[in-house]
């Protein structure tokens, strides 16, 4: 029985790529943290910051040089990751963009949507929101109502979106429209539609999240114009394309294991600079071992990847983790700051806000366990 | 870095699988709990021509080890199929022997490894007063081993660097009393266990010595890790064993007219310990790549306590039936208890983490 090892170590080639990154970032991540990015202020900011990744071509790693990325594949993304949440770098205000629409348009774009639409995004000059939900479709999307109607040389959409987050401040969106409402199921008759957040006909009212600030709105559409090139995949089709999108939401990128290691790290730090408390021990342990537990399953799903496989509902593990996890670190960390828990100007009170949001976004941890239930385990559907 | 098993390795924990499948485990386990153990090493043998024992001990003593990831490969289906016996026990002193023979003290090596390789041994170990104060099936294995004192838990030697043949060093905090390692008499009756299957002794003092001094305390720490990195992966596979049967009984188990699988309250316990299950998995392999105190005690806490959680499941899930010891889920509810405290307590574990983090440059 002679077997070919498993391997956890990177290669010289990896390694100098890391090295190479922790330099750059040592020496240009800002010294003191930015506005939040929820506020205008920390929203430009934030993009300024975007710029400058880009500059050195750090915004996109993983895309194509063509685009602004440096081929870097998945491994090299992970290291990346790993080294600029370590660094304690700002918070990606471009992440709805790179990390849900990017790999609809790899899959489902065309050469001529890649070449227009990724560089600015990679530079963070057009920064996306996500408009999928409405007011009568959250968790059941399919049912959603807004319109896509035809028209010459593209569509007139309306209707109203909701939940669309970084639409406060954003430039552009991407979401689904019903294009043909004759359709005998509600999946059929959906379009994936990009449009301009300043276009006539679209109006953009801020909602204050629990904290007060601006991290999502509410989209009103009045036969907003969208030319056919702002169309991606087949009309009628929007359903199978936005699914490549939600995979990759749950899969891989949305949530590196780099962000969850460092965020431990500090809060075994702040453990300590707190005196060790004992009955927050096995709290910190967990969000140590949680962390670990992340990056190996990331790097078992990378190896995966590499080796053919595609993302399948494995993802709705990933999501359902990382999203309880990440309210279990912060609470933790609140807990830990005593009397200071409940003061808005940590490092931890905002990161703790977001985090509340972690299991209702992308799919509802409820919805995630009914894809758990019955595509890994083979469940009979039931009532929702 | 290809975190991935090889084909070969899968191929491996299938052929364990199905030779175990075969063999019947639940009434060998109920035996083995009788105080009748024909079958259960009738079963060893089987295993050990697998070449499971064999991957614990190196070439020169007639193994073909030491593989940690084959290992771990390996207990995850003996604990899939609630194996009995000192499975753990037997590849923790064969790395004692192993690790005492790399810090040149090879005699007891020669005198006990081949058996334990080849199966024709089966061994029990115990580092009293902690962390392990019992002997597992000490009543009936051939080779019972004691380490006395035991290494300090928190002070981890296995984060540090392999030892250097040629030197000897022991990489182990040096102890006031100098351990060691013996050979120990035949045990009085054993104490019940949670675990109908598994017999728990504390062995008597004396007995023969095999070895003295600060490398035995060295080799023992070495034991504790491999013991821990072993319990975790049969954890793992108790705890795929009780929800896939789960999964089977509420696909067929129907109440209000629909199987009670199709019940979202249902359908979310299990989806919660599939996503318990599933990353603990990727913490027991990549301990066994790394083989670092940190990880191990990571995978041992992550995967028993999934098992444990699991097995909470599908006792609730199965109603009454589930709490019968004569239904054969019970074989699996009563091993995932014991595995959870066994050889490093999720407290203990929790403490050897965070401790190896806090030393970590």
């Amino acid at each position: 029985m002679d077997l070919p090892p498993m391997d956890l170590d990177f290669t010289p080639d990896e390694e100098a790529f890391r090295a190479g990154a922790r330099a750059w970032l040592s020496t240009h991540v800002p010294s003191a943290p930015l506005p939040s990015l929820e506020t205008e202020e920390g929203f430009a900011a934030h993009r300024a910051w975007e710029a400058e990744l880009a500059a050195d071509r750090w915004s996109v790693v993983n895309w194509p040089a063509a685009y602004g990325g440096r081929d870097s594949g998945i491994v090299r993304w992970l290291i990346f990751e790993e080294e600029y949440y370590a660094a304690g770098a700002p918070g990606r205000v471009g992440q709805n963009g790179v990390s849900l629409l990017a790999p609809t348009l790899f899959e489902h774009g065309t050469e001529e949507q890649r070449a227009r639409v990724l560089p600015p995004m990679a530079t963070g000059e057009v920064v996306w929101a996500q408009a999928w939900s409405e007011p009568e479709a959250g968790s059941d999307l399919a049912s959603l109502r807004s319109r896509a109607v035809r028209t010459d040389g593209g569509w007139l959409l309306s209707g109203q979106k909701t939940w669309s987050s970084r639409a406060a401040f954003a430039d552009r969106a991407f979401g689904l429209f019903r294009s043909d409402p004759d359709v005998p199921k509600p999946h059929q008759g959906l379009t994936y539609v990009m449009f301009d957040l300043r276009a006539p006909g679209v109006t953009v009212r801020p909602i204050p999240r629990l904290d007060g600030k601006p991290a999502f709105a509410e989209l009103f559409l009045d036969e907003v114009f969208v030319p056919d090139q702002d169309v991606i995949g087949e009309p009628g089709q929007g359903w199978r394309v936005a699914m490549a999108t939600a995979g990759n939401e749950r899969g891989l990128t949305l949530r590196s294991p780099g962000r969850f290691l460092a965020a431990a790290d500090r809060l075994f730090a702040l453990w300590r600079a707190q005196g060790s408390p004992a009955g927050a021990r096995d709290r910190v342990a967990d969000a140590l071992i949680g962390a670990r537990a992340h990056q190996l399953f990331t790097y078992a799903a990378a190896s995966r990847h590499l080796d053919g496989a595609s993302l399948g509902p494995e993802s709705s593990l990933n999501k359902v983790f990382w999203s309880e996890y990440d309210i279990a670190l912060t609470e933790t960390a609140l807990d830990l700051l005593g009397d200071e828990g409940e003061s808005m100007d940590t490092e931890w009170a905002e990161r703790y806000v977001f985090a509340l949001a972690g299991p209702i976004y992308a799919g509802t941890n409820e919805i995630q366990r009914d894809i758990i239930a019955e595509r890994l385990l083979g469940l009979p559907k039931g009532r929702r | 870095m290809r975190f991935l098993l090889a084909p070969e390795q899968r191929a491996f924990a299938d052929s364990l699988d199905a030779m175990l499948t075969a063999a019947d485990t639940p009434s060998v386990v109920r035996a083995w709990g009788r105080g009748a153990p024909m079958s259960g090493r009738a079963l060893w043998s089987r295993i050990a021509e697998a070449g499971v024992f064999a991957l614990a001990v190196p070439e020169a003593y007639e193994g073909m080890g030491p593989r940690p990831v084959e290992l771990a490969v390996a207990f995850v289906e003996l604990g899939r199929h609630a194996v009995p016996g000192p499975l753990v026990e037997t590849v923790a002193a064969a790395t004692l022997l192993t690790e005492l023979a790399a810090r040149d003290d090879t005699g007891p090596a020669k005198r006990l490894l081949p058996a334990l390789a080849s199966g024709a041994s089966t061994a029990t170990l115990a580092l009293p007063p902690t962390p392990v104060p019992y002997a597992l099936d000490a009543d009936v294995a051939d080779v019972r081993l004691a380490v006395s004192p035991a290494p300090e838990v928190p002070a981890d030697p296995a984060d540090a660097p392999a030892p250097a043949h040629a030197t000897g060093a022991t990489g182990a905090p040096q102890s006031a009393t100098a351990a060691e390692l013996r050979l120990a008499p035949p045990p009085g009756p054993p104490r019940p266990s949670l675990d109908p299957a598994r017999r728990l002794s504390p062995l008597a003092s004396g007995g023969e010595l095999l070895a003295t001094g600060p490398h035995v305390t060295a080799a023992a720490a070495r034991a504790l890790t491999t013991a821990r990195l072993v319990t975790a992966a049969q954890a793992l596979g108790v705890g795929l064993a009780l929800l896939d049967r789960t999964v089977a009984y509420v696909k067929q188990r129907t109440q209000f007219g629909v199987p009670i699988g199709s019940f979202q309250a249902v359908k979310h316990q299990l989806a919660d310990a599939e996503l318990a299950l599933e990353f603990a998995r990727p913490l027991v392999l990549g301990a066994a790549v790394t083989m670092t105190g940190r990880d191990v005690a990571a995978a041992k806490v992550t995967a028993c306590e999934a098992a444990y959680a699991t097995a909470r499941t599908a006792l609730q899930l199965h109603g009454a039936i589930g709490y019968t010891a004569e239904y054969d889920l019970s074989l699996w509810l009563t091993r995932a208890r014991a595995l959870r405290t066994a050889w490093g307590s999720p407290d203990t574990c929790r403490a050897a983490v965070l401790s190896a983090t806090a030393a970590r440059p």
